[in-house]
């Protein structure tokens, strides 16, 4: 058994499974964003602002967003511990990767909501 | 045909460099690159190899020949020459004792760690522990292996973290257990391998698939792993 803190659910199992359902979670906008663009090659911004106001889109991209956060965490984590072999380098740029989600996360938040 | 050789005399060089032997084979024959170590030796007695039964049983002679590895006493030159030339390397990775002799220390340290042995803790029977051919048949493809690092070895994920991932030789050693009847301690075996890098470390690449000399599938038995991981954790 390794110990690991700084891994995303400190358990590789639990790493492994939310990196797999918040690709299928990416996957899934993704094939909805662009069937909704092919769809209506016509879009006005009317239609777009409707589109992200109804709950269920609003819950749809905040979940996306989670999924980003989550998805690129563990692949990043997974890349520093790979490459980087100095603690401290590897600690700093695990710290900037959190530290960049949680604005992403945020950020996006407020574009979400039009906070 | 030429050869080059990975030299390195760890009390004589600075740094390891290739040599470049020109050899004429026999005709009419398609050697094994064993075979040509043999005879390149009996030429440069101090060209360093391990080599014991020369048919792909003992796994002493692992190498990559040509950039992909493999059993020097089973691989034709046929096979492993590119072009009339043949690039005689260490198995990548391990430390180099000398020449194409590498330190597998690390190696058989992952494979220590998965505990490769029977864990029974009921009483023993007077003969024997019996096992239907059913389940007897959910070892093949896993008891074969033979420990000679080339798979290990040709996984990048082994490169970068020998210590913590525990490779696909040692993974397919410890299914080999987690799939075995007669084995009671599953629960602590699964319990050992749930961590960020044990197994999961695996992203599969399946070069382990690609250079097994005996025809095995790590990467299938790593996804039996993690399927048992995970129906024990849902």
């Amino acid at each position: 058994m390794v110990t690991q803190i700084t891994s995303f659910g400190r358990s590789g199992l639990y790493d492994w499974m939310m990196q797999r359902i918040s690709a299928v979670v990416l996957s899934a906008y993704s094939i909805f964003i662009i069937g909704y663009l092919l769809l209506n090659p016509d879009l006005t911004y009317d239609q777009w602002s409707a589109l992200f106001e109804s709950t269920a889109m609003r819950v749809f991209s905040l979940l996306t967003l989670l999924s980003i956060g989550i998805h690129s965490w563990i692949g990043l984590w997974s890349i520093s511990t790979d490459y980087l072999k100095a603690t401290g380098v590897r600690f700093f740029f695990q710290s900037l990767c959190g530290l960049v989600m949680f604005i992403y996360v945020v950020w996006g938040v407020q574009v979400l909501w039009g906070l | 045909m030429l050869v080059s050789i990975y030299r390195y005399n760890p009390e004589k060089d600075d740094a390891p460099y290739m040599q470049d032997y020109e050899i004429e084979l026999p005709a009419g024959k398609d050697l094994m690159v064993l075979d040509v170590l043999n005879l390149l030796k009996a030429k440069d007695p101090s060209i360093s190899y391990r080599r014991s039964c020369r048919e792909g049983v003992c796994g002493s002679d692992g190498m990559n020949m040509s950039g992909k590895n493999g059993l020097a006493c089973i691989t034709p030159v046929s096979v492993a020459a590119k072009g009339n030339k043949l690039v005689l390397r260490p198995l990548p990775g391990l430390p180099v004792v000398r020449d194409l002799v590498v330190d597998m220390g690390q190696f058989y340290k992952q494979y220590e760690k998965i505990k490769p042995f029977l864990i029974n803790d009921t009483p023993a029977p007077a003969i024997e522990r019996l096992q239907s051919p059913e389940d007897r048949e959910k070892l093949d493809g896993l008891y074969e292996c033979i420990l000679c690092a080339c798979c290990s070895t040709a996984c990048p994920s082994f490169w970068w973290n020998p210590d913590k991932f525990v490779g696909p030789s040692g993974l397919l050693q410890a299914y080999r257990f987690l799939a075995d009847s007669r084995d009671t301690a599953t629960q602590e075996r699964l319990g050992d391998l749930d961590d960020p890098f044990s197994v999961f470390r695996c992203h599969g690449i399946m070069n382990c698939v690609n250079v097994c000399p005996k025809g095995l599938n790590p990467t299938k038995a790593i996804g039996s792993i993690r399927s048992m991981l995970l129906q024990r954790a849902t």
